[in-house]
């Protein structure tokens, strides 16, 4: 039979903020354990909280971005359970009153996901099994986090992936967070149910915890998805419990609860004081966003005339976008500009981390300077593709590569003398062009540009090549 | 009547006496006496000299602080780094925290001399100090009798000439009701005054700490050194008091507005709702206005205070679980298994009953019910509290309902115990200042104390009303001498 997926996600985001949430240790991944904490963070009697305002600040910007309604009033709230890796035996959370909520990420389709709250709260230690005993690392005791709950408005495997793909672009762009989920600094949690397309009631949900890839998203909800029909098909009934998403076998299985109850007793943390933001506060993090990358694409392919594909691939990367928006600041043109940096400079990073990273050494000015000869046709774009790489891989300016009397290009006469010059000596190429071999053509810009040093305006040779040719 | 710190601090200036001499005096007393009182349970006397000793340095200088070189104690719930803090429970038993508390680091600054920790009830739980895990520390005055509680030891300790001042801590009277049935000062200052940073927290929304003294004099010089904001407390206010208090307390209580509530004085020991009528009389002849006023939320305080301090101490005291520090069970299969040993051993019955009831009124079903509507009576007494200080100044009320019990009072059931604590909660959930100063004795000879109240922040009337009394009562009623001697 036919279901349709109702699904709903919730993430995790570890926020890069240098402090923790409640003390002043460093949030800083990795170190000895237990080297990054304080009574605070590890629950010693006697100590306590002081909320961290940059995590505000940065949950804030969060759900701007992602579209939501601040609430201007909130405050933190107590969860209370017992597990050896929370230290105070309850996590600082917000329950009732989330600083931000009702926003939506837009999809390709253009669909919308609805956003239902973001809250910020914090992280539990690690415990670590070994040799029979059990360890407790509390480094990431106190990590801030934001939780960012999805509306079940998911409604494929793919949409699941994309949402999620969407949330990692937009939240690195704002630096508030790398998003990497091998790490754990980005973490998913499913939640599914099937339903007979056109029934307005939900069916009985399952969660799978912590999926940490995009890919597994996508995977982990088709499998899901697939559990559930045979079950439903098979006339039996969901129960609500939590799954894991086994990447090896492509499955779910249920996991066992490390709780026993679900009643957390929230009650407002006593410790921390009811705290507002004021309206200007708000309005300032929202004139520091940076320019979203869907908004990016936008005005790439409407304002500036890009290709489609040319602007994703520029606008998914804050500091990509960034260099070619320098460039274009300083004169050099969008289409050399763009195609450069797809073309030549891309070509020089494998991974998604080091275009996320861009590391070049050259600045977007002296970058311009190169394109802007470019586009002046003072060098032709071969010639300005060769000296790019070399730029990146010395870090030197363009002038050291290019000297001024290269600069001086080829006039029409010496072109003209050049051009004929190259047809007496490639009979054998200019006889199999005019035999219909168009690509033997290729052996005559050779021997120009030879000549030339590659200075020589090639389309301009092209004409006066077939000219001499005859065709 | 008993030296005072500024008396003190003169014949530490002019060497009459060195703070060593005067550390060692206090020693020789508690190695006398607290075997049998049994105040102290830890006791940090190698730490004091050399305190002592850097306190004979500081004095040397012209500006060196008031409460240089004076022998004190505290309780043992306010974390001194390095040594033995237990809340008097067995399950913190051994612990030795790794930070001071922010009044311990105020106080070690003005070049304090710390005696030891004084018992209390186990994590401040309780209104006799018999629920240590060390056993009751007994009262002074008359050893048959408990000392009240919680911080017990803390009032003992003064009561005796054990310590020259003492910190405790207050969430449901704590201070006042020991002080007064010890016959010595508590103040329990402005929730917000006085930062609670290293406080091993009871109930964080009332939890406060405060001085005990022979004085009420004294009780000023101990709070203006420990008042202030705090940004390791976000709960903590920086109060502009102005000037010191203790230099501001000669004030006549001439058309002053004093509040008297008959919702204080309901079910009151006649003998000391008696005692304290001629307290305000005596206002009343030295030009005082007394207003008769109602408080009629207050007969709702009792359940309010225990909901509201059990629900916070449930989420509290889960951190005690042998994973970290203190107590841990010595058999165990599992990690759930030692959590749930652990706890069962290391806590008392009386903190066991108000996790449970505090676990109960946050529990999803009965959330509304309990733990909301506290909270939304607590706000009706806080408007009705701040309604009667538009018409007065500050209340005056007895500080407990009785004086001190015999020791193991059998009579007494939890629910009863409670009843005890019906003058001093509402001030602390109203979060206002009050202090207890002796009142008399009853027919046994034992202490009866007064409670003035006053607004947010104005501990200097409430220090002037009482400093007043105290005066022109025209004794002392803390005429124990024996301890020190000094
Ligand atoms: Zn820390």
């Amino acid at each position: 039979m036919n279901y349709e997926i109702v699904c709903g996600i919730e993430t995790h985001i570890e926020l890069a903020t240098k402090t923790k949430i409640f003390c002043g240790c460093t949030t800083e991944f990795g170190g000895e354990p237990n080297t990054h904490c304080c009574p605070v963070c590890t629950g010693q009697p006697g100590s306590l909280p002081i909320l961290n305002q940059k995590v505000v600040e940065y949950a804030i910007k969060a759900g701007l971005a992602l579209n939501c309604k601040i609430n201007t009033k909130s405050h933190m709230d107590r969860k209370n359970y017992v597990y050896p890796d929370l230290p105070k035996a309850y996590q600082i959370s917000q329950y009732d009153e989330p600083l931000c909520e009702k926003g939506y990420i837009e999809l390709d389709s253009g669909k919308r996901i609805g956003i239902t709250r973001i809250h910020i709260e914090e992280d539990a230690g690690k415990l670590i099994h070994e040799n029979g005993y059990t360890y407790i690392d509390y480094n990431r005791s106190g990590v801030p986090l934001i939780e960012i709950v999805s509306e079940p408005d998911i409604s494929s495997a793919e949409e699941a992936k994309e949402y999620a793909e969407k949330l990692q672009l937009i939240m690195r762009y704002i630096g508030i967070s790398d998003c990497k989920m091998q790490e754990g600094s980005m973490r998913c949690d499913v939640n599914l149910s099937l339903r007979k397309p056109g029934d307005p009631r939900f069916g009985v949900r399952t969660e799978i915890k912590n999926i940490n890839s995009l890919s597994f998203i996508q995977k982990a909800v088709m499998a899901e998805a697939e559990r559930q029909a045979d079950i439903l098909d098979a006339g039996g009934t969901i129960v609500q419990q939590t799954m894991r998403y086994d990447e090896g076998t492509n499955s779910t299985t249920p996991m066992r609860d490390k709780e026993n109850s679900d009643d957390y007793r929230y009650f407002p943390d006593p410790d921390i004081l009811r705290f507002s933001i004021d309206d200007e506060k708000v309005e300032e993090i929202r004139t520091s966003l940076p320019e979203l990358p869907f908004d990016k694409l936008k005005r790439y392919v409407n304002v500036l005339g890009l290709p489609e594909a040319t602007a994703k691939q520029i606008s998914r990367y804050r500091k990509v976008a960034e260099f070619f928006e320098g460039a274009l600041a300083e004169g050099a043109s969008v289409k050399n500009t763009a195609n450069l940096i797809v073309g030549t400079i891309f070509s020089n990073m494998d991974t998604e981390e080091e275009k996320e990273l861009f590391a070049v050494r050259i600045s977007a000015a002296q970058f311009a300077a190169l394109v802007k000869l470019a586009d002046e046709k003072k060098i032709n774009i071969g010639f300005a593709q060769s000296t790019l790489q070399k730029m990146l891989e010395s870090g030197k300016p363009v002038e050291e590569f290019i000297k001024p009397e290269d600069l001086v290009g080829i006039s029409n006469e010496e072109l003209e003398s050049l051009c004929k010059e190259a047809v007496d000596a490639n009979p054998k190429a200019v006889a199999d062009v005019r035999s219909g071999k168009d690509k033997a053509i290729n052996m005559l810009f050779g021997y120009i540009m030879k000549k030339t040093g590659g200075k020589a305006d090639i389309r301009k040779a092209e004409v006066l090549l077939r000219k001499l040719i005859g065709q | 009547m008993r030296t005072g710190i500024s008396e003190l601090a003169i014949r530490l200036r002019n060497r009459e006496i060195s703070a060593v001499e005067l550390t060692k005096a206090y020693i020789d007393a508690i190695e006398k006496l607290n075997p049998t009182l049994n105040a102290y349970v830890h006791l940090t006397f190698d730490t004091a000299l050399k305190a002592a000793e850097k306190a004979d340095q500081m004095l040397k200088e012209d500006d060196a602080p008031l409460l240089c070189g004076i022998p004190m104690a505290l309780k043992d719930n306010i974390c001194t780094d390095g040594l033995t803090t237990t809340c008097c429970s067995k399950i913190l038993k051994g612990f030795k925290p790794y930070h001071d508390a922010t009044v311990w680091e105020k106080l070690k600054a003005h070049g304090a001399v710390l005696l030891g920790k004084t018992n209390m009830d186990e994590f401040a739980m309780g209104s006799t100090s018999e629920t240590s895990c060390y056993g009751a520390p007994l009262n002074p005055r008359n050893t048959n009798y408990v000392t009240g509680g919680s911080s017990g030891g803390s009032a003992a300790a003064v009561c005796a000439n054990l310590a020259v001042y003492s910190l405790g801590s207050d969430t449901g009277g704590s201070i006042r009701q020991p002080a007064s049935f010890c016959g010595v000062v508590g103040l329990k200052p402005t929730y917000g005054a006085v930062s609670r940073y290293g406080l091993i927290a009871y109930g964080s929304s009332l939890d406060q700490i405060g001085p005990l003294t022979n004085s009420v004099k004294d009780a000023a010089i101990v709070f203006d050194a420990i008042k202030g904001g705090d940004k390791r407390d976000q709960t903590s206010v920086d109060y502009d008091y102005g000037s010191s208090l203790a230099e501001c307390l000669d004030r006549d209580v001439k058309g002053m507005r004093i509040g008297v509530a008959e919702e204080f004085f309901n079910g009151i020991n006649p003998e000391i709702k008696s005692k304290i009528e001629e307290a305000i009389k005596l206002f009343e002849i030295n030009g005082a206005v007394i207003e008769n006023i109602r408080l009629p939320a207050l007969k709702l305080a009792l359940p309010v205070y225990y909901i509201i301090a059990c629900a916070e101490a449930s989420s509290n005291l889960g951190r005690y679980d042998g994973i970290r520090y203190g107590y841990r069970t010595s058999f165990y299969t599992s990690i759930e298994d030692m959590i749930v040993k652990t706890r069962s051993e290391g806590f008392g019955d009386e903190v066991k009953r108000r996790i449970m009831l505090g676990t109960y009124v946050l529990s999803s079903g009965y959330y509304d019910a309990y733990y909301k509507k506290a909270c939304l009576i607590r706000e009706e007494i806080n408007r009705e509290f701040d309604a009667v200080f538009e018409k007065c100044d500050v209340l005056v009320a007895p500080t407990a309902p009785n004086t001190a019990f015999p020791l193991n009072y059998k009579g007494a059931s939890p629910v009863e115990m409670y009843l005890s604590d019906i003058c001093t909660v509402p001030v602390n959930i109203a979060g206002v200042p009050a202090i207890s100063v002796p009142c008399g004795e009853d027919a046994r000879g034992l202490p009866i104390g007064m409670q003035i109240i006053g607004r947010r922040f104005d501990e200097a009337t409430v220090l002037q009303v009482a400093h007043f009394y105290e005066q022109i009562a025209g004794k002392v009623i803390g005429a124990y001498e024996g301890g020190a001697g000094i």
